[in-house]
């Protein structure tokens, strides 16, 4: 994340062949996650409208069981420490130990899709039973989505972080940093929706 | 950190395809990219033309004899989704802001160049499969705003092809917007300020910001959608206990704005061209831009105001028609601004001048229905009428098109070398001016006694205007052919323009005509009074 705080250091060399600029891949991802943030809103009002003014039919079942979601809580609060402590390890040039966290990190996301499915099946509700069981299918359909395609990248930058002086070295730490990011975002949306869908 | 660019590696010019081939290449250049949104948008104006073609001859008769009622919806669909996802939202955004935006910050490419061609190619097999939709098992016939529940009661197979081909529009047009915002902010030449950037940047930035901020709740939307015709649930279907209101404001959170990123782009580029061909400096460029970012925090505010009938409170009702009455200030000062631009200039009549007069006259009439329409009791009054098609064409035909127009007849010589011939471009002036007039003033008539929109048959008493509209409407469709005419002739043998026929000061400029493949043979120039007119005589 020490990309953003470079922009003095534009320079132009016309007497050499080559000439570079700043770094703004993690902006253009930044602006990514803000639209993609977007979506999530767009959701989130529309679940809190139908809450709001569409009472549910008498007999409609959407009680939620609180445990199963609570450990998936704790356990992407915990993979975003573990992806953490990957890009410090691998900025003191440690692959393997980089590697090891990154892992763990994908590990957890797979035990939270486990988890996901496990409560979806054992729901009392199905997608089309009332306006909420939709609602709630949907939110964290299109979340779990999110987590399982951060899950394959942090899968494919464990494989890129396993030798030295590879695609992914302290040198070049963008790919590691923007997965970390979007995990991160990941996350923060799951604890919003969390509150929002089980807690309220 | 810094990224250095190898120019043996980023322009692999050996491996792109010369002369027009390039254009049909997954070409990286911001300038093939610009062409390719510009000619493939062009394409896919002339069958949405088609299609409002159809539509007027249908309504010059009050009967449905010319097509069956389903097929005449399905028309109207087509030709509202074609026009604005595949005409005016990728040709004024992604050509124009293609081609332009580099060289206004002083760059040799857009920032993401590989996102950039990735977010081109999305357009033209969406569009295929929309216009295609119509010969396999007929096509939308919601209109372009699929409300529900008349889109989830309509045959299905179309319905999901038009959410498919909008989504990935929608896509294309994140990326582009990320792209923008991305070049502008981050991509500037060293030493060139923000406030020295020339309008169309601005325009863009803000543009860009409505995209980022506003298309993905249209996304989530059509997903929702797309739910309920697929897998029968009920988010928008009252049957299943559903609310179709939430559906329109979710789908008026972008739509709504998507009035501005349909106009704000041509906000900008007026202002690149008025200057020009005024010899005067752009009046008030502080109030323009601060006018630009009003439109874009009030735009995101006013949506409601499509949906005065669909039960919305009084509260609702009375805060989106202050919001909306707020946006006729910053669009009046930016329209104060152009006639003073004009005011005492060197006006020269040439056809980019013409079409940015054109669109000013235009804008003026769609802005004044605009905050007619905003206001509950005449809205309520003429809602679902001619009166709000008329209104709409008026800033999107009338505002929009005749800007693209403007551009073209200005930018022609810069991305061809040739000059256009300005006979046949006064012409095509004349007739679509007379044309579009002819065609959309009366529908505000049409609209105020009483005819609604969308509806195959009317009244006969309107016969009689709607045959005035319907002439409109064939002007407009003539006056297509001495503009084809007139770019396939001078591209061939046109005269030459030079690097600076118009002696602009805005940077495109000062490269060679066309431009090179980098931009510049050298450092790009750092231009710091875009709009020094008048001061150049030393």
């Amino acid at each position: 994340m020490t990309t953003l705080d470079s922009s003095k250091e534009i320079q132009k060399n016309n007497s050499e062949v080559k000439e570079t600029h700043e770094d703004f891949r993690m902006f253009g991802l930044i602006t990514f996650l803000i639209a993609d943030g977007m979506t999530f809103a767009g959701f989130f009002a529309a679940y809190l409208t139908y809450k709001a003014v569409n009472p549910l039919p008498d007999g409609a079942i959407y009680e939620l069981e609180l445990p199963i979601p609570t450990l998936n809580t704790i356990l992407l609060l915990v993979s975003s420490a573990t992806f953490h402590k990957a890009g410090k390890a691998l900025l003191k040039n440690k692959n393997s130990e980089s590697q090891k966290w990154l892992s763990f990190t994908a590990f957890l996301g797979i035990i939270f899709l486990i988890c996901q499915l496990f409560e979806y099946f054992h729901l009392p509700f199905g997608l089309t039973d009332n306006l909420f069981a939709s609602t709630f299918y949907a939110l964290t359909g299109f979340h779990g989505l999110h987590v399982t395609l951060g899950t394959l990248m942090i899968l494919i930058i464990a494989w890129q972080a396993r030798i030295k002086g590879g695609r992914l070295t302290s040198q070049n730490m963008f790919p590691l940093e923007a997965v970390e990011l979007y995990w991160h975002f990941v996350d923060g949306i799951w604890v919003i929706l969390f509150i929002i869908l089980y807690l309220l | 950190m810094t990224i250095s660019i190898d120019p043996q590696k980023t322009n692999n010019e050996s491996l792109q395809p010369k002369g027009w081939l390039r254009y049909f290449s997954f070409s990286l250049d911001h300038k093939v990219i610009g062409i390719q949104y510009l000619v493939c948008g062009f394409l896919f104006y002339l069958i949405g033309g088609t299609l409002a073609s159809a539509i007027r001859i249908e309504l010059a008769s009050p009967m449905s004899d010319f097509m069956p009622r389903d097929v005449y919806n399905q028309v109207l669909t087509l030709h509202g989704t074609i026009m604005i996802f595949l005409w005016i939202v990728p040709v004024v955004n992604g050509a124009f802001g293609n081609y332009l935006i580099p060289f206004y910050v002083g760059a040799r490419d857009m920032a993401f160049p590989r996102l950039n061609a990735v977010a081109f190619w999305l357009i033209p097999p969406s569009g295929l499969m929309l216009v295609a939709s119509y010969f396999v098992e007929g096509a939308a016939q919601a209109g372009w705003t699929a409300y529900p529940p008349l889109s989830i009661t309509t045959p299905q197979s179309g319905q999901i092809i038009w959410i498919l081909s909008v989504l990935l529009l929608g896509g294309s047009s994140i990326f582009g917007g990320i792209n923008f915002i991305a070049t502008i902010i981050k991509l500037r030449r060293p030493g060139l300020k923000l406030m020295q950037l020339p309008m169309y940047c601005w325009a863009m930035l803000g543009t860009s910001l409505l995209v980022v901020l506003s298309t993905p709740v249209l996304a989530g939307t059509l997903i929702l959608l797309s739910f309920d015709i697929i897998a029968n649930t009920g988010f928008f279907n009252p049957v299943l206990g559903g609310n179709v209101v939430v559906y329109q404001h979710l789908f008026w959170f972008y739509s709504h704005p998507a009035v501005y990123i349909m106009v704000l782009p041509a906000f900008g580029l007026v202002s690149e061209i008025l200057p020009v061909h005024a010899r005067k400096p752009l009046f008030g460029y502080t109030t323009m831009v601060f006018s630009i970012m009003g439109i874009v925090v009030l735009g995101l505010v006013v949506w409601a105001h499509h949906m005065f009938t669909s039960g919305t409170p009084p509260w609702m009702r009375l805060f989106f028609t202050i919001a909306t009455a707020f946006i006729a200030v910053p669009t009046g000062i930016k329209f104060f601004n152009w006639v003073a631009t004009l005011w005492g200039g060197k006006i020269s009549i040439n056809s980019a001048m013409l079409f940015s007069c054109g669109f000013i006259i235009n804008f003026v009439f769609g802005g004044i229905t605009g905050v007619a329409l905003a206001q509950v009791p005449f809205d309520i009054h003429v809602h679902d009428t001619y009166f709000v098609v008329a209104h709409f064409h008026y800033i999107v035909y009338g505002g929009t098109v005749f800007i693209i127009f403007s551009s073209i007849y200005h930018w022609f010589p810069k991305v061809t070398g040739k000059m256009l011939n300005e006979k046949l471009g006064i012409l095509h002036f004349i007739i679509t001016f007379i044309g579009f007039n002819l065609c959309f003033a009366p529908q505000h008539w049409l609209g105020l006694n009483g005819m609604p929109r969308r509806v195959a048959e009317y009244d006969p008493q309107f016969q009689f205007v709607n045959q005035i509209s319907s002439l409109g409407a064939l002007l407009m469709a003539i006056s297509t052919i001495p503009f084809l005419i007139n770019v396939f002739l001078s591209a061939r043998n046109g005269k030459d323009a030079g690097d600076n026929p118009w002696n602009a000061l805005t940077p495109e400029w000062l490269t060679s005509s066309p431009p090179p493949v980098e931009n510049w043979e050298g450092e790009a120039p750092l231009v710091e009074e875009p709009y020094g007119y008048g001061k150049e005589i030393s």
